[in-house]
C-alpha cells in the first residue's frame, strides 16, 4: 500500500526551539495524535459479509478505514482483491461506517476497559 | 499531481490520504469527509489558503498540522484577498523564472459559511470579480459551529441556534438562507457548483472540474455538523442524503452560465423527513413544517424553470 510519510514533531523545550514566525514545518504531523480515547464503540468489520463496495472508506471522516491490497477468500469461495481494516489509533467511533454499510457487515462493539 | 481523469465510480477516487488523520474534528464531522476528498483531488500542486473556521482550528493545533500542502492561516474576512495575493505572486514568480512555468500550481481557498457568506463576502466578491485563478471551497455547516452555534446568514429558516433561540416569541431563525450561488453567478465566473458529501463521486468530480478550470471557481458543499445540527454522530451522511432527496439541497453545476442538475430526483420526499432527524428543528409544529415545504417547493420550481427541465420531481412522500 502506498503510504505517505507523515512527519514527526521534534521535542520543543523552550521558545528557542519554536520556528520563527510560528510556522509549522512538519506536514501531516497530527498523525502522531492517537484519537482512540474519544471512542465508546469500536467498529468491527466482518470480512465474510463485506462485499468491498468501498463506502466505509469513502465516508470515514478520519481516514481510519484502511484499504489493503490483501486478497481474501470467503468461506463460500469468493475471492476479493482488497481487504478493509480499521485503524483503531485514529477511529473516533462515530459509527458512520456501520450506518452506511449496505450489507451491515460492520458492527459497533462497546469498548470495555 | 492533481486528479486528471473523470470520476465515475468510487473506485476512481485515489487511495492516497493527503489529509493526515489525528485531527481534532468532532466524531462524524461532515467537513472532515469533504477535506479528505478535496485533498485527494488537488494533490500536491496546490496552495491552501484557509479562513478561520472549524476546520482551520481543529487541524492546526500547534505544533502539529494535518495538511501536507503549503498552507496559509488567515482571519475570517480575508481568505479571498490572500488567495488573490498568492495567485498574483505565483504569476510573478513564473514570469521571473523562479518556478517552472509549465508546472501548474493552483491556489485553493477554503472557508466556512462565516468566512464566505458573512464576514468574508467582500474579499470573496473581490476575488471573483478580478478573475483570479483560485478555486474557492465553501463548506457550509449553516452556523458558526466553531464558536458555539451562533446564527450566520447561511442558517436556514426555522433552525435553532444559540442566537436565534426558541421561546414564546422567537421560533428559531426567521430569515431564509442567503443564496451564495446567485451571488457567485452575478460575477459571471466560469464554474459554480453545489456538492454534498453523501454523493462522493459527484462531489469529487466537481472538485476536479473546479480545480481544472482556468479562472475563479466556487464549490458550495453542505457539511452536516453533528453537535450544531443536534444529530447522532452516525447520521451525518443520512442527513446529507435526505437534504438532496427532499429538494432542500439541489446538486447544481453551472459551467459558463449554463446550469445543469447533476443528481436528478424524480420523486422527492417531504421535507419533514429531513427536519425531523435534526434536533435544531425539533420545536417546529406541523404548520411550520408545511411553511418550510412551501418554501422548498418554490425553490425547486425556480431551479426547474432555470435548468429548463423537470430535474427535481414532485413530492411523493
Amino acid at each position: 500500500m502506498e503510504q505517505l510519510r507523515y512527519s514527526r514533531v521534534p521535542e520543543l523545550r523552550g521558545w528557542r526551539d519554536v520556528p520563527i514566525a510560528g510556522i509549522v514545518p512538519w506536514p501531516g504531523s497530527t498523525a502522531e495524535n492517537r484519537m482512540h480515547a474519544w471512542r465508546t464503540f469500536r467498529p468491527v468489520i466482518d470480512p465474510e459479509k463485506c462485499v468491498r463496495c468501498r463506502l466505509c472508506w469513502v465516508y470515514c471522516p478520519d481516514g481510519a478505514i484502511v484499504e489493503l491490497d490483501k486478497p481474501y477468500t470467503t468461506r463460500s469461495g469468493r475471492t476479493y482483491k482488497v481487504t478493509y481494516e480499521v485503524n483503531y489509533d485514529y477511529c473516533k467511533g462515530c459509527g458512520i461506517c456501520a450506518n452506511e454499510c449496505p450489507v451491515k457487515a460492520i458492527r459497533m462493539v462497546p469498548e470495555v476497559r | 499531481m492533481a486528479l486528471t481523469r473523470p470520476v465515475r465510480t468510487v473506485w476512481d477516487i485515489p487511495r492516497e490520504e493527503r489529509f493526515a488523520p489525528g485531527h481534532a474534528m468532532c466524531q462524524g464531522c461532515g467537513a472532515a469527509i469533504i477535506m479528505r476528498h478535496l485533498m485527494k483531488v488537488v494533490g500536491k500542486d496546490a496552495i491552501i489558503v484557509m479562513a478561520t473556521g472549524c476546520v482551520e482550528v481543529t487541524t492546526t493545533l500547534f505544533p502539529r498540522t494535518s495538511w501536507l500542502n503549503p498552507w496559509l492561516h488567515l482571519a475570517f474576512e480575508n481568505a479571498g484577498a490572500a488567495a488573490s495575493g498568492v495567485e498574483a505572486a505565483l504569476k510573478v514568480l513564473r514570469r521571473k523564472g523562479v518556478i517552472d512555468g509549465s508546472r501548474r500550481v493552483k491556489v485553493v481557498a477554503i472557508a466556512g459559511d462565516g468566512g464566505s457568506f458573512d464576514i468574508g463576502l467582500q474579499s470573496l466578491s473581490g476575488m471573483l470579480e478580478r478573475g483570479h485563478d483560485v478555486m474557492f471551497v465553501v463548506y457550509d455547516n449553516e452556523a458558526y459551529m466553531n464558536t458555539g452555534i451562533q446564527r450566520s446568514s447561511a442558517t436556514p429558516y426555522g433552525a435553532w441556534t444559540t442566537t436565534t433561540p426558541v421561546g414564546k416569541r422567537w421560533r428559531g431563525e426567521w430569515r431564509p438562507k442567503k443564496d451564495i450561488i446567485g451571488i457567485a453567478l452575478a460575477h459571471r465566473i466560469p464554474y459554480v457548483a453545489t456538492a454534498n458529501p453523501a454523493y462522493p463521486t459527484d462531489m469529487v468530480e466537481k472538485f476536479r472540474r473546479a480545480f481544472e478550470i482556468e479562472g475563479p471557481s466556487l464549490v458550495h458543499v453542505l457539511s452536516p455538523c453533528t453537535p450544531g445540527w443536534r444529530i447522532p454522530t452516525e447520521k451525518t451522511i443520512e442527513v446529507a442524503r435526505l437534504a438532496v432527496q427532499t429538494g432542500v439541497w439541489v446538486l447544481l453545476e453551472v459551467v459558463n452560465g449554463r446550469p445543469r442538475v447533476t443528481v436528478k430526483v424524480p420523486r422527492r420526499k417531504h421535507v419533514r423527513h429531513y427536519l425531523r432527524l435534526q434536533g435544531r428543528f425539533r420545536h417546529l409544529t406541523d404548520e411550520e413544517i408545511e411553511r418550510i415545504q412551501k418554501m422548498v417547493d418554490q425553490y425547486v420550481e425556480e431551479i426547474n424553470r432555470w435548468v429548463g427541465e423537470q430535474a427535481i420531481g414532485p413530492v411523493a412522500e
